[in-house]
């Protein structure tokens, strides 16, 4: 339990800090976006880690949702949460804006492999928004006050560092390279 | 190692208001570096700007003014710039600088920013041609009726005057942010490193520079690692090392190959499972690397620890000292607090025998390589009254064994940390950079190396 605690905390630090990065002046810093990057990979697959010992320890086997939910994780980099339609249409976008422009400074992301279908152990925990409503009836009530925790932790860590800026200027920057 | 090190005047060489706390963020010193000689010590701050101390010369009549340091020169080196293209602001604040060898009157150096290197010369007038036939003494072209017998214009003394000018600038070869320089032996090529790829200068050419390492992959997305510092080897003109994030160095040998992406050696210690933990990777990331004087040996640092290696022996570093170990079970605080991702330099002392870094609490550690033992002491205003002797501090692990003047873990001040420091290179004078204040701290007892 601790360590999904950690690992969600520090999940949600690293998040915050890659999306104030943006708005760091000197432009990202490519040493720094990588090692938070790297921290989230680790926390995140603690997490599930530790989340598979828990399913397994109370005999739940209901598979979880096995979507592109990776997309999702762009949705959390930065951009308002409640926007995600816009978000994946760009994404591919961006993507191949990103290939065409090797100086494109955005920070190496983990979600861009989320384009691949993977594993369970690679699914997005339930803490991340969800497009599909969720199945799991047992599970529903604890999620959703878990998500909610987490999303208004979330929202509070970008916050401290000013209002989160609409995601046009990112683009904008990209597209102007 | 004489522990009994005499303070000379603290050189606050920016204002900051006594009764805050508040340093203006311009001031902030950024990088520290004496010239080959000792005899000068630049300074660059986050603002762009230079300044040159040079140590006045030691005087029979005044005992206790030899060898202090005063400013010998301000400049400001490098400006706020903006990226149009990427609509990226570039920062003026200095990254590095390294000095020339002098090869005639005039010295030269290189600083740095995040994108663009400048060559400055820094040379002195003390003289200036008085008598001309055209012109008055204050430049005022004379009135030719005037004019009776012709003279010609003597040298006469004036006071001393240093110019800075900038002699070239070498823009446009980094996409990435710059983090060192390096002069090569040869004093003719110089390189340069940002997180990705390392460029190969002339110092009389600015119009092109040979890539010599490029660690970018094709795919972004499969980045792993970052170059963190390079340096050249201080003799051998065709070796140089760099370190990365992941905490390997790689030694390069130029004659290889023009693109020097295959190490000739890789230095890398195994890591310890055991002490696995989310920041293992963040702490592990080496932020500094030099060579010794000697080129036998290279000094890295990384979050908690400073590592000496021996070019022979690539597997593991020969010692390893512990710079704030205390630090090791706080680690998720520092990580939300940025202070884990702060980059501490190191240093050799002239001989090679002690290597000095800082830490936190306006902290600096020296650790003797030979003896064994290590010392902590302090930068501050309090502990730095003008030829006091420095008292060696403690920090003491929560719950250890307390003594009196103990400071412990908890109480630690981790706003004031001292991530530049430079050793004179042939005698134990030290340079120490806190935040806005620049301390420099002579060992009179032993001025000469042991």
């Amino acid at each position: 339990m601790e360590v999904t605690a950690e690992a969600k905390r520090i999940m949600v630090v690293a998040l915050g800090k890659l999306y104030s990065s943006r708005t760091q002046r000197g432009g990202l810093r490519l040493h720094r976006s990588l090692l938070l990057t790297m921290v989230m990979k680790s926390a995140r697959d603690m997490y599930h880690a530790a989340q598979e010992t828990e399913w397994a320890a109370a005999e739940e086997q209901q598979p979880p949702t096995e979507e592109p939910t990776g997309a999702q994780i762009e949705l959390q980099e930065g951009k308002p949460l409640t926007s995600p339609g816009n978000e994946v249409e760009n994404s591919p976008t961006m993507l191949r804006r990103d290939a065409d422009n090797k100086e494109n400074m955005s920070p190496p992301r983990p979600t861009q492999h989320s384009r691949k279908r993977r594993g369970k152990a690679a699914v997005e925990p339930d803490f991340l928004p969800c497009k599909k409503a969720k199945l799991e009836q047992k599970n529903v009530p604890q999620q959703l006050i878990l998500s909610t925790v987490l999303l208004c932790e979330y929202m509070n860590c970008s916050s401290e560092v000013g209002a989160p800026p609409a995601p046009m200027p990112v683009q904008r920057a990209i597209a102007a390279c | 190692m004489g522990e009994d090190t005499d303070a000379t005047p603290t050189l606050n060489h920016r204002g900051f208001l006594p009764d805050h706390n508040y340093v203006t963020e311009a001031d902030i010193i950024s990088t520290v570096e004496f010239n080959h000689t000792g005899e000068l010590l630049a300074t660059g701050d986050k603002g762009g700007r230079v300044v040159i101390f040079q140590r006045e010369p030691e005087s029979k009549t005044e005992p206790f003014s030899q060898g202090e340091y005063n400013v010998y020169s301000t400049f400001q080196s490098h400006e706020p710039e903006f990226d149009y293209l990427k609509s990226l602001e570039i920062e003026e604040k200095i990254n590095k600088i390294r000095w020339l060898p002098q090869q005639n009157a005039a010295h030269f150096l290189l600083s740095t920013n995040d994108k663009t290197i400048k060559l400055w010369k820094v040379s002195e007038r003390d003289k200036r041609p008085e008598g001309y036939n055209l012109k008055d003494e204050e430049g005022r072209i004379k009135d030719l009726s005037t004019v009776t017998s012709l003279q010609v214009p003597v040298l006469m003394p004036m006071d001393l005057m240093v110019e800075v000018s900038p002699r070239r600038v070498f823009a446009n070869a980094h996409t990435y942010h710059v983090n060192s320089i390096s002069v090569n032996s040869d004093y003719q090529t110089y390189m340069s490193a940002d997180d990705l790829r390392i460029n190969l200068w002339h110092l009389d050419i600015t119009d092109r520079s040979f890539n010599i390492v490029d660690i970018k992959p094709a795919n972004m997305e499969d980045l792993t690692e970052v170059i963190t510092a390079a340096e050249f080897h201080p003799h051998h003109c065709n070796l140089f090392v760099y370190s990365s994030s992941k905490g390997t160095l790689r030694l390069c040998d130029m004659r290889e190959a023009a693109l020097c992406d295959k190490h000739s050696k890789l230095f890398e210690e195994p890591e310890d499972p055991s002490a696995r933990s989310f920041f293992s990777e963040i702490i592990s990331s080496v932020s500094d690397v030099k060579f010794s004087h000697s080129g036998r040996y290279l000094l890295t640092r990384d979050y908690l620890t400073a590592k000496v290696w021996d070019l022979n022996m690539e597997s593991k570093p020969l010692e390893t000292y512990q710079v704030h170990d205390y630090l090791r079970s706080k680690l998720c605080s520092l990580y939300e607090n940025d202070c884990i991702f702060d980059k501490f330099e190191c240093a050799w002392n002239g001989s090679d025998s002690v290597i000095m870094t800082g830490a936190y609490n306006n902290f600096f550690r020296m650790f003797d390589r030979n003896t064994k033992r290590d010392v902590t002491l302090e930068a501050s205003r309090e502990s730095s009254k003008p030829r006091a002797v420095l008292k060696p501090r403690r920090v003491c692990a929560a719950g250890g064994k307390r003594r009196k003047d103990d400071i412990s873990v908890d109480s630690l001040d981790f706003t004031k940390k001292i991530l530049h420091t430079a050793w004179h290179p042939n005698e134990n004078i030290i340079a120490i950079a806190a935040t806005n204040n620049l301390y420099i701290f002579q060992d009179k007892l032993n001025s000469e190396m042991h």
